[in-house]
């Protein structure tokens, strides 16, 4: 790859990836309610309609159950669908689509049929936004045998990572949350992939494990740079995917320091972070010298009123808290 | 004329009710004073409000993102209305919910939810729950335009028309969806007022911006359904003033609103408070002098419910899991 310094933002580097892929392959397409839209999907579909026109960037009536299950058969049928939901909890109504059908299709027909989807629900909360435009779901995607599920941070990892969705052959979930789209990286001009199921080392350090993804990431990140002037160095690990899971970065970094905090952006009950922490008890249990520490948000819808949002959401703050716990554990 | 003046004051009063409090949240969201999303509902007021003038306390109502209209013509407390919008614990919603969350279960306003076609089903089950317990109440789901695209409602009117359920599916067509104009969702010959026909619902296409016209043709679907003969379609033909979230989008910086300025203008014509103002000062029940009074009457009612909510405090802290269950 060659040396590139040239700055993009993350929600640009969406935009690019789309672009390219589009540009390399004609079965790519775009399908789902705002497209057109920067009220729903930012500047991540900037320019896609002009330079590819209406049949392939498609924005739709507000159908997320139809919509949806037309990209899982178009898939089926053989092209690439990239379909986007501007919030992952309009994207309830597709479940079937999703869950039934897109994730099982590949193994209840012998392998007959595969499903080469991207599916881009986009996380977008705060501002009194209230319960039903606030959700995080990423641990519930996780959950289902046949998906995959990527959970990028930076404009580098999601302009890879978003590529690799398109060309893999099976339906991919695209976490995708609008705190990130500021977010700004050294991004390479051509297409590049990075592969699902590496993780990567954002800071060494050797007091202790910190394991994050999407937008948590980029506070854990603020967390970890805190702690350093505090004299605590936190080797804070990004897994960039959730599923398949970089199971080795995480427990090799856990043998090193023996203490692990995980901050996941979404409810505790069932969350992805309790499943971190049963890999790492399992198969890293002799190592561990404190108990493992998850920060997430508490089990209770997203309140409207500013007063308890800023109770609710977390942020490097609560990372910190909890990482002083662990270190402090005796 | 066959309506008497405190019948028709009636109306007026309760369509410039919800126009002033709408418009009176204005200037707090340019300030950014108020911070929830807020869809309003300037220049749609004839619907909830000709509707509601035949609905008993008792009867059921389910709303949308855009339902202040909704709440305050069913009887929700403007107070309580401005409170919640403000975020505070004295809101409809005890501030858990904003402004597309508002409910008045004693006024038989259920809640509203902005997950488009959401609130559809719901309803239907309203009216199931009256079939069962045979007590004749009446159950109305507002949705948009935008709804029609789900499959909820078309799921909804097959079960209301199979098992005769006495709900109105009440569609407040104002000609867009967010950005899209209905012409993008749907095929142009396609009326959704005969999305109803295949499931044999009755169904009516009614000027919604005329509150007497509303009013009466509601009047008898509402009785229709309270006898027991099954579900009514409504569509009602109407447009929002203000853009889709907050007054104007576009001043707003979110750029949705991308409706013609001559479409805009044509429309405020036919504003439904001005013509119902119309009527009634040319049929000499009111004067000018008594319709500013009516005006006046309204905007001390919105002051107070703005100090109501100003006195009001936000919900504490220690409460953020009150609510998770009952
Ligand atoms: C299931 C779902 N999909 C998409 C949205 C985004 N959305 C919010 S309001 C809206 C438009 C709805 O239009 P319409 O039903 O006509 O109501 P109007 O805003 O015109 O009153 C949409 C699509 C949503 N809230 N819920
Ligand atoms: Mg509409």
């Amino acid at each position: 790859m060659s040396i590139n310094n040239r700055k993009l933002t993350y929600s640009l580097a969406v935009n690019e990836a789309i672009k390219q892929m589009m540009e390399i392959d004609e079965s790519v397409f775009v399908i789902g309610q705002g497209v057109e839209s920067p009220w729903y999907v930012g500047n991540t579909c900037t320019g896609l309609i002009e330079e590819f026109g209406e049949e392939r960037v498609i924005d739709t009536p507000v159908s997320e159950n139809a919509i949806t299950g037309s990209a899982v058969g178009a898939a089926i049928a053989g092209m690439k669908p990239i379909v986007v939901h501007p919030r992952v909890d309009f994207m309830l109504y597709a479940f079937d689509p999703i869950i039934n059908q897109a994730a099982n299709w590949y193994y209840m027909n012998g392998g007959r049929a595969s499903v080469p989807l991207v599916i881009w629900p986009i996380v977008n909360r705060g501002g009194e936004q209230a319960a039903q435009h606030s959700q995080a779901l990423h641990s519930l995607f996780a959950h289902i045998p046949g998906l995959k599920v990527i959970a990028p941070s930076t404009a580098y990892d999601v302009k890879g990572l978003l590529i690799s969705a398109i060309k893999d052959p099976n339906p991919v979930v695209f976490i995708d949350d609008r705190w990130i789209y500021g977010q700004e990286s050294n991004v390479p001009n051509e297409i590049y992939e990075i592969p699902f199921g590496k993780g990567t080392i954002r800071n060494e350090g050797n007091d202790i494990t910190l394991v994050s993804f999407s937008y948590m990431a980029v506070e854990a990140q603020k967390a970890t740079d805190e702690l350093k002037n505090k004299g605590i160095n936190v080797e804070f690990i990004d897994i960039r995917t959730i599923k398949p899971l970089d199971e080795d970065i995480i427990l090799n970094s856990v043998k090193k320091t023996g203490k692990l905090v995980i901050a996941d952006g979404s409810w505790r009950t069932g969350s992805f972070a309790a499943e971190i922490a049963a890999i790492v008890a399992q198969k890293a249990f002799k190592y561990l010298k404190a108990p493992i520490e998850r920060v997430t948000l508490p089990d209770i819808p997203a309140p409207a009123s500013s007063e308890l949002e800023k109770a609710y959401y977390i942020n490097s703050d609560n990372i910190i808290e909890a990482i002083k716990k662990v270190v402090n554990y005796k | 004329m066959k309506y008497n003046k405190d019948f028709l004051g009636g109306l007026y009063k309760m369509m410039v009710r919800i126009r002033t409090v709408e418009e009176s949240f204005v200037q707090p969201i340019l300030d950014k004073k108020i911070i929830c999303p807020v869809h309003l509902c300037s220049g749609e007021e004839a619907v909830p409000v000709g509707i509601s003038a035949s609905l008993s306390k008792k009867d059921f109502v389910f709303g949308t993102h855009r339902s202040h209209g909704h709440y305050l013509a069913k009887g929700g407390d403007m107070g309580e209305l401005v409170a919640e919008i403000y975020g505070k614990e004295t809101g409809c919603s005890r501030g858990r919910g904003g402004s597309m969350h508002l409910i008045d279960p004693e006024n038989g306003m259920l809640g509203a939810a902005p997950i488009v076609g959401g609130t559809i089903s719901l309803a239907l089950g309203a009216a199931l729950a009256s079939q069962i317990r045979k007590n004749k109440q009446v159950s109305i789901s507002y949705f948009g335009d935008g709804a029609t695209g789900e499959g909820a409602l078309s799921e909804s009117m097959n079960f209301a028309s199979l098992k005769k359920l006495p709900i109105i599916f009440v569609c407040e067509n104002n000609l867009y969806s967010t950005h899209m104009h209905i012409s993008k969702m749907r095929d142009n010959t396609n009326n959704i007022a005969d999305l109803a026909k295949p499931h044999n619902i009755k169904s009516y296409t009614v000027d919604g911006n005329d509150v007497l016209k509303v009013y009466e043709t509601s009047k008898e679907a509402i009785e229709y359904c309270r006898e027991g003969n099954g579900p009514v379609f409504m569509e009602f033909l109407t447009y929002r003033q203000r853009g889709h979230v907050g007054p104007d989008d576009n001043i707003q910086g979110t750029h949705t609103d991308i409706r013609p300025r001559e479409e805009i203008n044509e429309w405020l014509e036919k504003d439904p408070i001005l013509r119902l103002k119309k009527v009634l000062l040319e049929n000499n029940f009111f004067n000018n002098a008594e319709i500013n009074k009516i005006h006046k009457e309204v905007e001390l009612e919105v002051e107070k419910a703005f100090i109501f909510s100003d006195n009001s405090n936000k919900p504490q802290i220690k409460d953020l899991s009150k609510y998770v269950y009952k």
